[in-house]
């Protein structure tokens, strides 16, 4: 049997590996996607102050640590009892969404949309954030630019760092808003605004306008159906920031809707001796493996799964740019909703609607009149012991659950972080996406490269913020040894 | 240095969260001024490479090469030889590769005890037969491998030499050009690089001294934690029982954490010529204690300092944040753990 291992030379090398077994025919008997390293913060968290973990677990991620330092602080939040004022959650919703603004805005022109943008045949070379710059304009990357810093700004404004903040306390945040800060921050909200309808028209513009792509969306290689996870608000509306956690089927009927807090009644994490990230899953479904359908208990957790999960989007504009993409995909309405779209290749897109409700509900905190209150650090005096905390993280539901002694020193961490929801179903991608390409083992091109590659930028793994480059390509390199282990042929994007 | 004079630059990341590579991006439009005075030959996240290439390299061929991330793994520590071997100047850049940074807090416990927590006593996994990693695992297609996990989170230099450390989590992006400016300009210029093992892109002086807030000499009586109290806006946190380990932290931040009414922890690492940055914080607690005075009863002193400090939760995981692998205390003593032979 041929072992086909995929060794990308990115931060995936540290972080991630594939190794596709090809059977006597050439066809793919088995891929498996490993992640060779593991960080231990469920460990060595215990015995730290509980109110320390906002300030410790960002370093999970140094891409996404507003995340991590989100949930951190809603885990006081339950841990001390103590419910957060209005002006308070304003605040930090507000925070969320100019981070949430400017990592979509990352993620989309830098990571995953020149493979659109440029055309996944495009030469390596020109799918890239420079050449996207080329095609529509220096302008737009002028503009790209500017959204970042002028994000960027506003998270360590609030925050008090650009990388890993440190505001957040049990019930409160370290600093109020001041007015001076309130008008810089709505005039930014307003351009985000303006920059995520002009990035939605260049999606459709270009993308939309090029049957070639929308077919490529609709094929079946990039086609998974499993379950779909995402925060929503009493309206089910997607939230980022609070709300119950839905999960809905593959047809779109809802599975289960529950309080963060009760994560473990729903689902559970499996171990596999080979990789040292667990597996979650639907525990009302159950483990049946990296296979997709009703009856495996994969779930998603990505844009694109916090659309399929909700009914709507909570600001007008973005319910428009909503609604558009699934008549686009030709999603029908069943009981008043939209039945899911299983194209993953359709997150970019969700991506973009979730980046223009991140600007618009920015605005809507900004002009808040209770933004500016004083008083957002209230002194606690209860007694702490075990409590949940949950966000949705861009890159999925991230849930952290501290228990701690009577003096809230950690007796007991657990995490599930936002890219550990998907590892089950990137795995089952990049196995299926590996299984349509490589017959006879014959088609082993760049083309696979491409393929799977894209297939990862969908979910814009974290492993693997990682696995992007910052040109925007992915550099992988897939070796092909013969049964005695010798190789047999080298293949690079980079020839 | 490359036929057309641009000195070579490199930048890896071993075990790490990302965030001093976001911190080098957040240099802004300076980024682009990298791209024009070297010659990126090895970056993983913003430039084309090979591994391949990197072997093929001759030794020394990297005049510069930032090296982020602590060993984890033992992927970590081959990548750190082969980057060493490859580079003129190694740097250990971000508080993981100079001195371990929050990973190295796994040096309190063992990596028996974090298998336990992730994998077989955890709230949220259904583990009946007990699966842990294994470094080889045979699957019916053939034989899977990952690396070996370290029982100890180590430094960068207590694996492979090292030329300057580049403090922080992360490093400040200002620091990040000052210090890219001054290399460009020694390899360039004939400009004198800075001595051996230098600590770069970091002020000589503790954090306080970049610190806008007021210090009235004031002493205390207790601490409190972050929500006990509401700080008084503009005064010295440390002054009003709030732990900042600023004292005992060198400056280059710009102070950040204080002016939002958060207490440093220390991320800069120790001051220059200070060993232990504990040990230095310990002191500087010293001096705003309140000790009584001469001719109080001493056993009543005593006791009143032990409550003092009793009020200071979990001092080693605080006044060792982010230093715990270069500290005195290297690692804490645990019963039964796995070191593998050869590992510190």
């Amino acid at each position: 049997m041929k072992k086909v291992s995929i060794d990308p030379i990115t931060r995936l090398e540290g972080h991630g590996k594939i190794d596709i077994f090809l059977n006597d025919e050439g066809d793919v008997a088995n891929a498996y996607f490993i992640i060779p390293e593991l960080r231990g913060f469920e460990q060595f968290c215990v015995d730290r102050p509980a109110e320390e973990m906002p300030r410790i677990t960002n370093r999970i991620c140094g891409v996404c640590p507003e995340a991590h330092h989100m949930a951190a602080t809603k885990a006081l939040d339950a841990l001390f009892h103590v419910e957060p004022s209005s002006a308070v959650k304003k605040v930090r919703e507000m925070f969320y969404s100019a981070f949430y603004v400017t990592d979509h805005t990352t993620h989309f022109y830098a990571l995953g949309g020149p493979d659109f943008v440029m055309g996944p045949d495009a030469p390596p070379a020109e799918r890239n954030i420079l050449g996207i710059v080329h095609k529509v304009g220096v302008e737009t990357g002028k503009q790209v630019i500017n959204c970042r810093i002028r994000n960027h700004d506003i998270i360590k404004m609030l925050g008090g760092r650009g990388v890993h903040p440190v505001a957040g306390l049990p019930g409160g945040w370290s600093q109020a808003v001041t007015k001076e800060m309130q008008a810089h921050i709505e005039e930014a909200a307003k351009e985000n605004v303006e920059f995520a309808l002009f990035s939605l028209q260049l999606f459709e513009d270009i993308v939309l306008g090029n049957k070639d792509y929308v077919d490529l969306i609709l094929s079946d290689a990039f086609t998974e159906r499993t379950y779909y996870m995402g925060t929503v608000d009493p309206n089910n509306h997607v939230n980022f920031y609070d709300g119950k956690i839905r999960v809905v089927d593959p047809e779109g009927n809802e599975f289960v809707k529950y309080e963060a807090k009760d994560y473990r009644e729903h689902i559970a994490e499996h171990v596999e001796s080979w990789t040292y990230l667990k597996f979650p899953y639907l525990k009302g479904v159950g483990w049946k493996g990296l296979v997709d359908g009703k009856d495996s208990g994969l779930y998603c957790a990505t844009p694109l799964s916090r659309l399929n999960a909700a009914d709507g989007m909570a600001t007008p504009k973005a319910q428009e740019a909503f609604d558009k993409l699934y008549d686009t995909l030709g999603s029908k309405k069943v009981n008043g909703r939209y039945q899911p779209v299983h194209h993953r290749l359709a997150t970019h897109w969700a991506r973009l609607v979730e980046l223009l409700y991140a600007a618009e509900r920015m605005l809507e905190l900004a002009t808040d009149p209770e933004i500016t209150d004083p008083n957002v650090r209230p002194v606690v005096k209860t007694r702490p012991d075990e409590g949940v905390g949950s966000v949705e993280a861009p890159r999925g539901t991230l849930t952290h659950h501290y228990w701690t002694d009577e003096k809230g020193i950690l007796t007991k961490v657990n995490l599930v972080v936002g890219t550990t929801n998907n590892y089950a179903p990137l795995a089952l991608s990049v196995k299926n996406t590996a299984k349509s390409l490589i017959k006879k083992g014959t088609v082993i091109t760049e083309g696979l490269l491409n393929r799977v590659e894209m297939a990862f930028r969908s979910y814009d793994p974290c492993m693997s913020c990682a696995t992007h480059s910052l040109p925007g390509q992915m550099p992988l390199e897939v070796t092909i040894r013969d049964p005695e282990g010798n190789v047999v042929e080298r293949l690079s994007q980079y020839t | 240095m490359s036929k057309n004079g641009k000195p070579k630059f490199g930048m890896y990341w071993a075990s790490s969260c990302g965030g001093c590579e976001i911190s080098v991006l957040n240099i802004g439009e300076k980024i682009l001024d990298v791209d024009a005075v070297f010659d990126v030959v090895f970056w993983p996240v913003a430039a084309d490479f090979k591994y391949e290439d990197v072997r093929n390299y001759p030794d020394g061929y990297i005049d510069l090469c930032l090296f982020n991330g602590a060993i984890r793994n033992s992927e970590n520590e081959e990548m750190a030889r082969l980057v060493r071997k490859k580079s003129k100047v190694l740097v250990a850049f971000g508080s993981c590769a100079y001195e371990g940074c929050i990973p190295a807090l796994s040096n309190f416990t063992t990596k028996e005890a974090t298998y336990r927590a992730v994998y077989l006593d955890n709230p949220s996994t259904d583990n009946p037969d007990g699966v842990l990693p294994q470094e080889i695992t045979q699957v019916p297609e053939g034989e899977l491998e990952i690396p070996t996990f370290y029982n100890t989170v180590k430094a960068l230099d207590q694996v492979v030499p090292v030329d300057y450390y580049i403090p922080g989590c992360p490093p400040e992006p200002p620091q990040i050009w000052a210090v890219l400016e001054a290399v460009v300009a020694a390899l360039t210029q004939g400009a004198d690089l800075p001595p051996a093992g230098s600590i770069i892109g970091a002020t000589q002086v503790a954090v306080c001294e970049e610190c806008p807030l007021e210090k009235h000499e004031k002493t205390i009586d207790r601490f409190y934690r972050p929500y006990e109290k509401q700080p008084e806006p503009g005064l010295c946190l440390l002054e009003q029982g709030i732990i900042c380990m600023g004292p005992a932290t060198v400056g280059g931040c710009g102070a950040l954490c204080p002016q939002v009414g958060m207490g440093c922890r220390g991320c800069y690492g120790p001051l220059p010529g200070v060993e232990d940055q504990g040990a230095r914080m310990l002191t500087a607690l010293a001096s705003v204690i309140d000790v009584g005075k001469i001719g109080d009863d001493e056993a009543k002193l005593d006791r009143e300092l032990d409550e003092i400090m009793d009020t200071i939760v979990d001092p080693a995981g605080t006044f060792y944040r982010f230093s715990m692998s270069h500290s005195i205390l290297h690692r804490a003593r645990v019963s039964g753990n796995g070191q593998k032979k050869g590992e510190a």
